[in-house]
């Protein structure tokens, strides 16, 4: 076991944890409950075609719903924002050359974070909330829940990035 | 043969990307249906440790509450006694006669802002607990057993889509079922009440007994607000007499005469 997939299991932990025992149980303004635990899924090293990380996020969502027994939906949401992570980058940074093994989220532009981290997070919070209403008939309530959820979730993620994210150069 | 061999190796990734979803899917639906157990659920001992242990930490703050709770239960129920002892020397209790079983539990997961809301318990099938058993606190209905481990177990909350629980006017004996449209956690709402039940604002509802789950003329709650259509009934408010978002310790019941019952409802 390396460094890397020590302190990936090591944030993996701390991320499961801080997510089923304290944010689930936060109830902010009656509701707000932020899924900080995408995080995860924002920081992990990319690779091209990388089906241990599909296998990584499907197990990051279904250990958040064995804890909040709400079947499979947080394990469908986070395989798909895991499938579409690497595509999203490239689309925002438009840069073809996009050096995988050194990329740092960290040193890019906010404006570049905020758009990914934005679109991943209300993507994974509709399907979320869609699965768990499941009829079109509250619409309205999934998107509110999606909209003010997913700000939530996005402030939180953004300033986690700037204070636990890796500046200097860190060979995964 | 080749050729799938070499169309599953080029297109591993995507291939897999739909078992992953076809997979969290299967799960979400199976999760939906009442009648099976959830696969994916908090009855297992790593969660069950978490939610415990956690729980034991974080009690204190909400002792106050608990305690107010408890006394007035209390005060509720030696009154109760007090009104019958003069008659319980001349009736010979027999313990035939007791119906329901109550188990002490203390809930160490609540929910109450999604649309399916799951309690876990800290008592499962050790102490007793089985799958469809009818969960009470001192003051209402909480919800139904849907999942035992050795021991833990998960509670179908009054606040889920499947839970549809049997009610009857306190002051009339008509029938009604209870539902939760996933809005307000304060609020139920009452279907299938016949329109020629009387029916005002602030009238109590209680449990039907109709089901074998819960005893009869628990209080549910009282109704807050109506539509009186021509022919039935519409949009019933019912404010809920527990606050769900803040149960410790509840009841679990155990009907004595539930497989007698049963056997004779299946065959007449």
């Amino acid at each position: 076991m390396n460094r890397t997939t020590l302190l990936l299991s090591f944030r993996f932990g701390i991320l499961v944890l801080l997510q089923v025992l304290v944010l689930n149980n936060l109830n902010f303004l009656g509701h707000l409950n932020p899924n900080l635990y995408l995080l995860f899924v924002f920081l992990y090293p990319l690779k091209d075609r990388d089906t241990y990380f599909l296998w990584t996020a499907f197990f990051l969502g279904i250990c958040i719903d064995f804890f909040s027994n709400s079947g499979g939906i947080n394990a469908a949401a986070c395989v798909s924002i895991a499938f579409v992570r690497l595509r999203l980058l490239k689309l925002i940074l438009n840069r073809k050359d996009l050096d995988l093994k050194l990329f740092q989220l960290r040193s890019e532009s906010l404006a570049s974070i905020l758009l990914y981290v934005s679109i991943l997070t209300f993507m994974h919070h509709f399907i979320l909330f869609a699965l768990e209403y499941y009829n079109w008939k509250y619409l309205d309530v999934i998107l509110q829940k999606t909209l003010f959820t997913g700000l939530f979730t996005i402030v939180l993620s953004v300033l986690s990035i700037y204070l636990f994210g890796r500046k200097k150069t860190f060979n995964y | 043969m080749q050729q799938l061999v070499s169309f599953i190796e080029k297109n591993k990734y995507v291939l897999l990307f739909l078992f992953l979803e076809f997979l969290a899917f299967s799960l979400t639906f199976q999760s939906k249906s009442y009648h099976k157990s959830q696969l994916v659920n908090s009855t297992n001992a790593v969660t069950g440790f978490f939610f415990k242990n956690y729980n034991a930490f974080f009690a204190l703050s909400s002792l106050k509450i608990e305690n107010d709770r408890l006394q007035s239960e209390n005060t509720y129920l030696r009154n109760v006694l007090d009104v019958k002892s003069e008659e319980i020397p001349l009736v010979k209790i027999d313990s035939n006669l007791q119906k329901n079983h109550y188990i002490a539990a203390k809930v160490i997961r609540n929910n109450y802002t999604h649309r399916n809301n799951i309690l876990t318990l800290d008592k499962g099938r050790k102490d007793g607990l089985r799958t469809d058993m009818g969960v009470v606190n001192g003051e209402s209905i909480i919800g139904i057993v849907n999942n035992v481990s050795e021991n833990y177990a998960t509670v179908l909350s009054v606040l889920h889509s499947q839970s549809k629980i049997n009610i009857r006017l306190k002051n009339s004996f008509y029938l009604g079922s209870l539902a939760w449209n996933g809005k307000d956690y304060k609020t139920a709402q009452v279907h299938d009440l016949q329109r020629q039940a009387p029916l005002s604002i602030g009238d109590s509802v209680v449990s039907g007994g109709k089901s074998a789950l819960f005893p009869e003329e628990i209080l549910i709650g009282t109704v807050l607000s109506f539509d009186a259509g021509p022919k039935k009934y519409d949009n019933i408010q019912i404010e809920l007499a527990t606050d769900m978002s803040n149960i410790g310790h509840v009841y679990v019941i155990k009907n004595l005469d539930k497989t007698e019952r049963e056997q004779l409802e299946i065959d007449p």
